[in-house]
Formats: C-alpha cells, structure tokens, sequence
C-alpha cells in the first residue's frame, strides 16, 4: 500500500496544502509533515504528505551516481588501453 | 547520468556474486515495480526474489472483506472504500458486485474524501472501510480525528489496518523458507523509522534494505544485501531522500492516539498476535463495528488457491494449480490476482 | 418551454418543431431538408467503407468537447482507418424525457461544427424519446459511409517485422480528462480530451500508398490494446520503447497519482500507424506539419514471434498487457 507521488509545496492554509506536480495540482493535508515551508517536496500518499523529501539527501544520491559513472568510465579506459 | 547505464552497472556488480540466494520483498509496490521493469529477467538465476505478504489488500481475511460487504447490506449506508478492495472476492460476493447490485458502494481516493461524503449526506451513516499497513493508518487515525472535530455524527470506520514487523517475526518463525536479507517496504518505513527491522538482523541475523520504488533504487538495494552476505546482516536506509531513521513523529503519534494493538487474522497466514490496529476505547464512537451489529458466516475459502502460500513466499505465482487458467485478472478467484500489486497480477500483466 | 417530453419523439407536431427549429437549423443541407424517409446518394464506383457507433458517454461535457463532438468524430475517424474518405452520417437520437433542450442545443450545434471540420454531411437521422430513468439523458448513434482510396492497403492483419510503429500524438488524453470527472477525483489538471476527426491526416498519408500497412485509432483499451490486436491479427509482435511514448506531463502525473497504466486509457484524436522501415521518416514529417499530428513519434518496431512487449527505461523488457475490465484508481 505505497504508491506515492512526489509534489512541490505550493499554498499553505492551516493543516491543508496545495501540492503541485507537472501541472496537477490537488490540495492535501499536511497533519503529519506540520513543519513543511512552501517550496518544499513531500511524498504523498492517499491524500496525505507523509515525508518531506530531503533535498539533500537526493542530491547525494546523484553524487552517489556519479562517483559510479566515473568508475564505468575508468573501467572502459582500462578495457581499451 | 542514463538510467540505463546506471541499471547495467548494478546488473554488472549483482553478477559478480555467484551464492545462490533468497531476498524476500514486503511492499506491494515493490511488487509492482519488479514485475512492471523485468527485473528477475535481469537478474542472474542464482539471485531468487520472493514476494511476501507485502500487499495489504491481499492479506486481507474473507471474514473482514465478508465484514464490509454486510455493511454494504445495510439500508441506506454509504460504504467508501479504496479502489483497490471493491473487486477483492469474499465468500461469496464482493464490493463491487454489491454496487451492481445497487448498494452504495463508493471508491475514495483518501479518508478525507470519505468525511467530505459524511458531511454532505448528515441524514446517512457513512462507513469508512479502512485497509493498508502503516503507510495508511496514520491518515485513517487523522480521519478520526477530524470526524470528532467536526462533530460529524454520521460517519464511522471499519479499521482492519495491519502493521508489518510482527508479520516477518511470524514468517521467519515458520521456517518455512530461507530468507537471506529483505527489500523493506519504503513508505510504511517513512512512518515506523528504520530502527523497527533492527529485531531482523539482531535476533535472525538476516539484513535489510529500506527500498525505494524506481528500479535502479531496488537493484540498488539488492546489491547492498549482496554485499551484507560479506559484512554481515544489518538494516540499511537506501531511501534516504523519504525515509528518516526515526520515521514520521505525528504520524507515530496520531497512531498511538487513536488505536491499540490487536490480534489481526492475515488471509493465508492465520492469526498473527498484535499485527493489527483497531480503534481504541477513547475514540469508539468512530468505529464502526461497535456502532452496527454486523453478523458475518464463516468464510468460504476456494480450493485450490494458493494465495496463501504466496503470500508466505513459498510458491511463486506460476506455481499455483489455477494460475493464468482459471484465475486471471478478468476472473480473479483470490486476492493475490484481483489486487494490482497482488503477486499473481502483477506476475501475470507483466510475464 | 426547455425540456424534451415523450411528444418530441411522437412523430407528431412537437417532433416536426424539434427537427426544423433544432436539427434542420443546425444540420441543414440539400439532401437532409427534403425530409425524406431514406437519403438517396450519389457515391463513385468504388468501394464503399460503412460503421456503426453509438455514444453514451458521462458526463456529457468535457474539456476539449462533447458527446455530439464524440459521435461525429468516432465514426469518422473508424471510416479513415480503412482508408476511407468519409461522406456521409447518420444521427440516432434517444433522449430521455425531461433532458434539456439547451443542452441538446449545444450538443447539436458541436456535432455540425465537426462534421463541417470533417467535410462530411448529415443526411439522414432519427429522434426518439424513452420515459424518464429509461436512458441516461441522450444516447447517440452515428453511422457512416464513406468512399476507400485504393491506392492504400490497409488492414489490421498488414503489419511486417520490420515495419516501425508511430503514433500522432500524447497518450491517454481523452481518457484520463473523462476518468477524472466521472470519479469527481480531488485533484485539478490542466486535462482536455484530444477528440477530433483524423481524415485529414489519413488523407495526407495516402502518398504513400502501399507503405502504410495499419492504421487504427486506440479508443478504449487504449494503445495496449490496439497494439495486441493488430499484433494477433498480423500474427507479428513488437517491441516499443517506454523511453519514445509521448505523454502530456499532466496526463502521465495524473496516472501516477492514481496508479492506472497511460496505455490502458483511451484516445479519441490520436492514431497508430504501422509503416514500412523506409518511409517512416517521411511519415513523421507529414504527420507533424498537421494540426492533428503535431507530437507524432515513432514508438517502436514490429518483430518476429508474437510478443507485444515494452523495453522500459532502464533497458530491460516486459509485455504490454490489455486491461482488464474497469480501471479503477489504486492507492496501494
């Protein structure tokens, strides 16, 4: 029971917010992520924000990968030299 | 970065491991992706993916879907529900055949458009029909809470929500399979925290990965429990980006507000102790089965389903007698194939 | 008065009102206004393409059109995926008594605004009407006549391995904009259905005559389904790209939200052609110089063997399944 969808904070008015992503928007409760600023990612599931996504915790993920890309490419110079 | 790439690489790193071994995944969803990306295509022979009682809907006993088509019986009750429930069989109906039958069965998106129904029909009893694990049961806790707010006199919950730690503890006791690490589910572990699983490698000495839902995040999590197998079983957060270790602190809260602890029965598993959530004494006003006198039979269960032993990982779904002849997503005769990510339909749309 | 009532179907004056001050006024052409119990036709000595649909969709409105505009684009669009020209329709009203007249009005006048689009003529139609609770507001019948270029062959059981896969547009438009009025889904998208009549765009095809093997517009069962049945017919499989699939982001969001398969929905301006390899460059050119065809891509390729299957985004393959029975919005 864990399709979620990603959406950007964008209207704020008490418990309720209005989340926006590739144009739908739909207005959900923030009663479990109370902290959130607008701006801000969360995870949503059955009409609830259940996370705020941690934008620096996804942006390590992509040095993650490409300190692996890096490595490919090494190992492809070594397999051609 | 080409994702592409990226997935070729943890194919490449996956490979190199040459043990065969057994990684069982809990969460629907993780069900779905596996199936709806082939990756046991992509995954070497030795390196076998089992699914578990990871679908909420699926492990949902005949007695409670039995439960919520009585209530559905009821004269001028409008029962909601998620989607994925209506077409679950019972004994010997289920929701959506109900609604052709012309009982108000309505399909809600979220709790809170469950109470909207309440509000706008203040002369009929609204039902809420409540199912999933912990991803869920925060928002149906959260509900009830805003019904009282509200003073909506109308509106109620059937809470069958059912929590997942003690359902591996069950599994793994069992022995019946051997499990040498688990896929953790992402999103009920963004609401429990990722210290709950530490019982898995402290006290079974097997590991975990807390997952997320893009392929390359469950190849990634394939190869770290590889990699355990060397460094010995630990529970590892690869979903960083959602989950935090402590979890979701209003979520946890509002749970241990609203519900206790119960015995839940799990459709082919049986009764696991305190592995469900029912509404506790201080908000029973909410619930629904305490407000109706509902009377359901025994259950009917089909021969020859397997669900059950799919559901515990020890058949996959072309094991099963009537998979893909008899039960097909059309004609679905249990759970595991009528559920989007019940195993038997998720293996089946993507083969 | 503005409702229809069981005397507009009678056959009697409030009928004749009905057809001159509404259907007349609005369909009016040589042929329809003599009245006649059959049309009389004038057709070339060709083959002749001949369908049938009926129309019953809710709700009756929607962004990007109407059941009237729906009615006249269906069957136009079935005769040009023959490789006819269409001509000639039909219209069979059954209204239910106490629908509005303003409503009827306005579905009236989209239907003449798209068969002039289309460059067909209504000639011939009916009107009944049911008692109440008997038919949910107005069920539409067209039916329609055109004539087949035969310098095209096509046909469902053409396709050859080898042969690419285009399709003239996003995926999934009409069906998701309809899905998320009829379950009064709590969310707001930018979502229009993409109905509209593809004889022109046919017609711009012909040049190339024998290379355009299939053509078939993925209406309900969407893409899914229209790629496994051209696949049976032609006993050939075919491996699309998920990374090529053409989506509006708000469609594919609106998907994710609710967990349903883009592929699963249907399309009521879209088509999927099936062309020999070599002029499938040339076929994107056309296809995207037209107003309908703007977005047209290649989605893949025919092959050997029977099956249907997707190469997802991270290169691995799986098969492209037909929904089964009605989509319902997951949560899990």
């Amino acid at each position: 029971m864990c399709l979620g969808v990603t959406a950007r904070v964008v209207k704020i008015d008490g418990k309720k917010a209005d989340v926006e992503f590739d144009g739908v928007i739909q207005t959900i409760s923030i009663a479990m992520t109370p902290e959130v600023k607008i701006g801000e990612y969360v995870m949503l599931h059955a009409g609830f924000a259940i996370s705020i996504i941690d934008q620096q915790q996804a942006e390590e993920t992509i040095e993650i990968f490409m300190e692996i890309k890096k490595m490919m490419e090494e190992e492809k110079r070594h397999e051609r030299g | 970065m080409n994702e592409a790439d990226l997935a070729q690489w943890f194919i490449n790193e996956i490979k190199k491991c040459k043990r065969p071994l057994v990684f069982m995944e809990v969460c629907g969803t993780h069900t779905m992706t596996i199936s709806r990306y082939g990756l046991r295509s992509v995954l070497p022979d030795n390196i076998r993916l089992l699914s578990g009682p990871g679908c909420p809907v699926c492990v949902t006993a005949t007695r409670d879907i039995d439960m919520g088509i009585a209530f559905a019986r009821i004269p001028g009750l409008i029962l909601t529900t998620f989607g994925d429930m209506i077409r679950v069989p019972g004994s010997n109906s289920s929701l959506l055949r109900e609604r052709v039958n012309g009982r108000d069965v309505r399909v809600v998106y979220s709790i809170l458009e469950a109470l909207e129904i309440a509000r706008q029909n203040p002369s009929r009893q609204v039902v809420f029909y409540s199912v999933g694990f912990e991803t869920t049961a925060p928002s149906t806790a959260f509900g009830i809470m805003e019904a009282k707010t509200a003073n909506l006199k109308n509106f109620s919950v059937i809470c069958i929500h059912k929590t997942l730690p003690n359902a591996l503890r069950v599994l793994l006791d069992s022995g019946e399979i051997g499990i040498n690490g688990f896929l953790l589910p992402g999103h009920v572990s963004a609401i429990i925290g990722v210290r709950a699983y530490d019982f898995l490698a402290k006290e079974y000495s097997i590991g975990g990965a807390v997952a997320g839902f893009e392929p390359n995040d469950i190849l990634s999590a394939i190869l770290t429990l590889i990699r355990q197998q060397q460094s010995g079983p630990m529970i590892e957060n690869e979903y960083r980006r959602v989950v935090k270790e402590a979890g979701n602190e209003a979520a946890l809260k509002a749970m241990q507000l609203v519900f206790r602890p119960c015995d839940s029965e799990w459709r082919g598993i049986g009764v696991i102790p305190g592995s469900g959530l029912m509404i506790n004494a201080d908000w029973q006003e909410y619930d629904a089965l305490q407000r109706f006198q509902v009377d359901v039979g025994e259950p009917v269960e089909h021969k020859g389903c397997a669900c059950g032993e799919i559901l515990r990982g020890v058949k996959l779904p072309d094991e099963c007698t009537m998979f893909g002849t008899v039960c097909t997503p059309e004609n679905p005769l249990g759970p595991c194939m009528v559920s989007g990510e019940g195993s038997c339909a998720a293996y089946y749309r993507y083969r | 008065m503005d409702k229809i009532m069981l005397g507009h179907g009678g056959g009697g004056r409030l009928s004749q009102q009905l057809t001159s001050e509404l259907f007349l006024k609005y369909f009016g052409n040589p042929v329809l206004n003599t009245l006649e119990d059959a049309a009389v036709l004038m057709l070339p000595q060709r083959k002749i393409a001949f369908t049938t649909d009926s129309y019953v969709v809710t709700p009756r409105f929607f962004p990007g059109g109407n059941i009237g505009k729906l009615a006249v684009c269906g069957t136009v669009n079935d005769l040009a995926m023959r490789g006819g020209e269409p001509l000639f329709l039909s219209v069979g009203f059954i209204l239910e008594e106490g629908f509005s007249l303003t409503e009827l009005e306005e579905i009236v006048q989209t239907m003449a605004e798209a068969a002039a689009a289309a460059g067909v003529q209504i000639v011939t139609g009916d009107t009944k009407v049911v008692g109440k609770g008997a038919a949910d507001g107005v069920f539409i019948n067209t039916a329609g006549i055109g004539v087949i270029d035969e310098t095209l062959q096509i046909s469902v059981s053409n396709a050859q391995p080898g042969d690419k896969v285009i399709i003239s547009g996003t995926i999934g438009d009409h069906g998701m904009t309809i899905l998320s009025l009829r379950e009064g889904l709590s969310f707001k998208a930018d979502l229009r259905s993409d109905c509209a009549p593809l004889n022109g765009l046919v017609k711009a095809l012909s040049r190339f005559e024998q290379n355009i093997h299939v053509l078939r517009d993925p209406t309900r069962g969407g893409v899914a389904s229209t790629l496994n049945e051209i696949a049976a017919s032609s006993n050939v499989g075919m491996i699309i790209n998920e990374t090529s699939l053409p989506f509006k982001p708000q469609v594919k969001a609106s998907c994710d939200l609710l967990g349903l398969d883009p592929l699963h929905l249907a399309n009521e301006g879209k088509l999927i052609a099936v062309v020999a390899n070599s002029v499938a460059d040339e076929v994107l050119q056309v296809l995207r110089s037209h107003e309908y065809g703007k977005d047209a891509c290649v989605i893949g390729e025919v092959t050997d063997g029977r099956r249907v299957a997707l190469r997802t985004y991270i290169g691995s393959t799986r098969i492209i399944d037909i929904a089964s029975g009605e989509l319902l919005p997951r949560i899990c």
